[in-house]
């Protein structure tokens, strides 16, 4: 055995998790646990009690309300990967899946989770950063919703408040004349990237970009919002988009960029240009084709 | 640390067992269960070698508690091969192109190949790629393994 004792506990209501996450002292919430159990194995995380929230029925939807995608805590990845229509209404979490880890992993792993371990090098917090998406968290004190760009404080470190545990996220759908685009740079397949861009555009009738939502990740102790990016090609056209200024926008408010044994900070800087930019063409492309 | 009461079907049959919470799935089967088929690497999800199926799933057997399962059905290689020695395709045409040496990583490849083929029995090379990409091998190399998948795909007929 390898983690570190622990007590393990099932609830099967919403409700009796919240009791228990308030009430039991060290108490952590497992759902997929991809993240979670290798800490655990490694000795990089214990916790006196863990609270396995795979059984609660509440959990396990993923629906599609009027304007959003709302996706439960116990969801899997590849439940929403392997599902059509959840793929065509938040096409950019469609896109950004199949780099998360391998298909085992997110076999077990969930939507909710990734966003909860807060991996600023992760791809889904960056998703949900792009495109402004809610996270709805519930306590024994009541529920509260907190917006993507409130949600990400630090490394593995989230707004999340002492007995809180994440309900569900949900996604804003995509408009009819939109792209998306997810480009990483990463070792492997399936590792974490050494730096991505997660880019979601709509246009108007004439091909202008009339919103984007642009996010970085790898580049900081947060999934980063490159507003400057947004700001720099609101109206512009595939064609007359400048991409070396792009790629300048995605990098220029960074100035705490990781520096370690994957790539130093200015290879990091190097990367996130050139991953914003073909992102953005990507997706620029996409929308107006 | 608290112990558990856990009923799961292994390889088509029912077993009862008393866990410990921290007790992972693949310490349950190999050390408990006596099913040494499903190799441990890495032991943190990097390297497959531990790979099982859960409810007709791959999961890393590593990255699971034991107590996780229960309820639930798991198959192992043990129960993708056959007692009396007859290999299944997938086994029959990692033997043929010569997609195992040593033999460690292979149960997980195994188990890997053959619930990607049951979702996708044609994939393409990229999906071949993709699919095994979740698993280490650190010696024969990947040519061979990746040849036997497409031998699968284009229905090469391998002798048992």
């Amino acid at each position: 055995m390898k983690a570190a004792p622990f007590d393990y506990h099932r609830p099967e209501t919403i409700d009796d998790a919240a009791d228990m996450l308030g009430a039991l002292p060290d108490a952590r919430v497992l759902a997929g646990g991809q993240s979670l159990v290798p800490m655990l194995n490694l000795r990089l995380a214990y916790f006196d009690n863990l609270i396995d929230i795979r059984g609660i029925r509440e959990l396990s939807m993923a629906s599609t309300l009027s304007d959003t995608v709302r996706i439960g805590a116990s969801v899997t990845q590849a439940e929403v990967e392997l599902n059509s229509d959840l793929a065509r209404s938040v096409p950019l979490v469609a896109r950004a899946l199949p780099f998360v880890g391998h298909f085992p992993l997110r076999n077990r792993g969930t939507v909710c989770g990734s966003i909860a371990h807060a991996d600023p090098a992760a791809e889904l917090p960056a998703v949900l950063v792009a495109l402004g998406g809610t996270v709805e968290v519930t306590s024994t004190s009541g529920r509260r919703e907190i917006p993507a760009g409130e949600f990400f404080l630090g490394t593995w470190w989230t707004a999340l408040k002492e007995g809180e545990l994440v309900e569900a996220v949900r996604f804003p759908i995509a408009g009819d004349r939109s792209g998306c685009a997810v480009r990483e740079v990463a070792r492997r397949h399936g590792d974490f990237a050494i730096a991505g861009s997660a880019v979601h555009v709509e246009v108007d009738d004439a091909g202008c970009v009339a919103h984007s939502g642009i996010a970085m990740f790898g580049v900081a102790s947060t999934p980063v919002h490159a507003r400057e990016v947004e700001e720099l090609i609101r109206g512009a056209r595939l064609g007359d988009l400048d991409i070396e200024a792009v790629g300048a926008a995605a990098v220029a408010g960074l100035d705490d960029i990781p520096d370690d044994s994957n790539a130093s900070s200015l290879e990091r800087r190097t990367l996130a240009a050139v991953v914003a930019r073909r992102a953005v063409v990507d997706a620029l492309s996409e929308a107006t084709r | 640390m608290s112990e558990h009461e856990i009923s799961v079907v292994v390889n088509g049959a029912r077993r009862s067992v008393r866990v410990p919470s921290r007790l992972s799935l693949a310490d349950l089967l190999r050390d408990k269960l006596g099913l040494t088929g499903t190799h441990l690497g890495c032991e943190h999800g990097a390297c497959g070698a531990c790979s099982v199926l859960v409810n007709g799933e791959v999961v890393r057997a590593c990255l699971m508690f034991a107590v996780q399962v229960d309820g639930d059905e798991v198959t192992t290689i043990e129960g993708i091969g056959s007692e009396d020695g007859v290999l299944t395709p997938v086994q029959a045409a990692f033997r043929d192109c010569h997609g195992l040496q040593c033999g460690f990583c292979t149960p997980g490849f195994v188990v890997t190949v053959t619930a990607l083929l049951e979702r996708n029995p044609a994939p393409d090379d990229g999906e071949i790629r993709t699919a095994l990409s979740g698993n280490l091998c650190r010696c024969t190399g990947y040519q061979g393994i990746i040849e036997a998948v497409r031998s699968l795909r284009s229905g090469v007929e391998h002798a048992d």
